[in-house]
């Protein structure tokens, strides 16, 4: 039971993360990888400020917006110099090293004897608050005016300008949003854990994918599941199956490779198969594929 | 009316592959007329369209577009004035947005895009009279996907999407090209249709001579960067064209 509630615990923070991968690498189509640096940098970020006497939640909200300045720092290297947003999100993954080690001076700080957003309540609840407000805002954003040309750039930028707008300001706008939804989690993880440490980000992207693969995979044919809860979900299961593993005797140190292992077989399995779930039942698999059935000939 | 004005460009500058394909290139196109620009592949007919709308910068020269020169705006600023229909059927949409978004999209083109919710009830029914006009059925299919129409239906819908704000000016990049016969003659007529409704000036890129015969005002033919026909189409004959492009080919081949 403590593991289950441990596990959906850091499922949920890793939810927020997940959601902020998703804005890029499913909505933009832009393999971020500056959030290996912007995950701990929101971590160092919350332990200034809290070092300093700054209440939590402030805090915590305040390693946000520092998030979404990584974010900015990305898009700006591939939108104004015209990087190739790999190589960006390396470039920005690496400065924020050096920042992270810079902003405490130190590689790892201990935060016991700070307050935190936990204290607040119980910390399941509080995560569930934290995640459900930011999947609501995140889905009525995707559905305003701004938020449909923000999707409409990662599908097609070429009908985004023959709107008469510049798609390279909604790449900077969800670059800002996933960092700092990143850093967000970041904040929120060092708080669990009661440290910040430089290494936290180390393959956190791999997390973050493996969430959001995980989560494409329940149902995958289906328009019901909105993205932000597939990341969720993902986010979920992805720390329930990692902390089984390790109860059952998985060694930690083995828990990378087994990230990776976790990746490549959801996406080959998404490549190679249908609807996970389809091959139990077959027809609500069907169901769900009908969009595409009556297609007029002429 | 859009009027070129002695436009210069070239590619690979510096290089031994320099190539100067327009060089003072001078062209009026008529208010509310449909002229079709044809001639065989590297003409300079693309490049012209890209120029004018914006994709690839000039090196020289203007672009007046009802009496404003709009070379010096960016591609998106060109956008609010100019309509295109690619020859790819996915460049025109977004294809994992569903039939209504997109038209809701194209519809607040040229406006201020701000954090209202993009799909207001009272414009369904606008929507749905436009794809009712393409006697496809797409109206029945509102919240589908774009990506899982045919290629005929998405180029149907796009070129809705590009003419429904009246452009001041269409550009038609071989836009049926990509199409079977049938479906290619059945999007030609609809383009037709909306053109004429609205009074669309077009500017319509063809490799298919009897289109560009029986749907066009005026024929011109490019060659090297060159206008080397030019006639109303009542004037001309498939086997006109057809004897010019033999003509061309037979020099490019000797």
């Amino acid at each position: 039971m403590t593991l289950l509630i441990t596990s959906m615990e850091q499922g949920l923070i890793f939810a927020v993360l997940a959601i902020g991968v998703y804005i890029t690498y499913k909505l933009l189509n832009i393999a971020d990888l500056s959030v290996e640096g912007t995950f701990p940098f929101g971590a160092f970020v919350f332990a200034k400020f809290i070092s300093m006497g700054i209440n939590p939640i402030i805090s915590t909200f305040l390693a946000f917006l520092f998030g979404t300045l990584a974010g900015l720092l990305t898009s700006t290297l591939f939108t104004k110099l015209k990087i190739k947003p790999l190589l960006s999100g390396i470039l920005t993954m690496t400065i924020l090293y050096s920042v992270n080690l810079r902003i405490n001076g130190k590689s790892n700080i201990p935060l016991f004897r700070y307050g935190s957003v936990y204290d607040l309540g119980l910390t399941l609840l509080i995560l569930g608050i934290i995640v459900l407000a930011i999947k609501i805002l995140m889905d009525v954003f995707l559905k305003t005016e701004i938020g449909y040309l923000l999707i409409a750039t990662g599908d097609n930028e070429a009908l985004v300008k023959s709107l008469g707008e510049n798609s390279n300001k909604y790449k900077v706008m969800g670059l800002m949003i996933s960092n700092g939804l990143v850093a967000l989690s970041g904040a929120l993880m060092a708080q669990y854990q009661g440290f910040a440490d430089i290494t936290m980000g180390s393959s956190i992207i791999v997390v973050a994918l493996a969430s959001i693969i995980i989560g494409d995979t329940i149902k995958k044919n289906s328009n019901i599941l909105k993205g932000t809860t597939r990341a969720i979900i993902g986010a979920i299961i992805y720390k329930i199956i990692g902390g089984v593993a390790i109860d059952l005797g998985l060694n930690p140190n083995d828990l990378k490779a087994i990230n990776a292992i976790i990746v490549i077989a959801f996406i080959s399995y998404n490549n190679f198969a249908m609807d996970i779930f389809s091959l139990f039942r077959k027809k609500e698999g069907k169901e769900s594929v009908e969009n595409s059935k009556p297609i007029k000939e002429f | 009316m859009l009027k070129i004005v002695n436009l210069s460009k070239s590619f690979n500058k510096n290089s031994d592959n320099e190539i100067n394909l327009f060089n003072n290139f001078n062209l009026k196109i008529e208010k509310n007329k449909c002229t079709a620009i044809i001639g065989p592949n590297g003409c300079g007919k693309s490049t012209l369209l890209n120029i004018i709308g914006g994709s690839i910068p000039l090196d020289r020269g203007e672009i007046i577009l009802n009496n404003q020169d709009i070379s010096q705006l960016k591609e998106e600023q060109r956008a609010i004035y100019i309509g295109r229909v690619y020859q790819d059927p996915s460049m025109g949409v977004s294809p994992s947005l569903t039939i209504l978004e997109n038209l809701a999209l194209a519809d607040k083109k040229g406006e201020r895009f701000s954090l209202k919710k993009l799909i207001r009830k009272n414009n369904i029914d606008k929507y749905i009279d436009l794809l009712k006009g393409l006697d496809l059925g797409l109206e029945n299919k509102l919240n589908t996907q774009v990506k899982f129409l045919s290629g005929g239906q998405r180029q149907a819908l796009s070129l809705v999407m590009a003419a429904m704000k009246h452009p001041d000016l269409l550009l038609l990049d071989e836009h049926t090209a990509a199409l079977d016969p049938k479906t290619s003659k059945l999007i030609m007529k609809k383009t037709m249709e909306l053109i004429e409704k609205y009074s669309i000036t077009t500017i319509m890129i063809s490799h298919n001579m009897r289109d560009a015969i029986e749907y066009s005002d005026r024929i011109i033919m490019l060659d090297n960067g060159r206008v080397v026909f030019d006639k109303p189409s009542v004037d001309v004959t498939e086997e006109e064209l057809i004897n010019i492009y033999r003509e061309k080919l037979a020099q490019i081949v000797a």
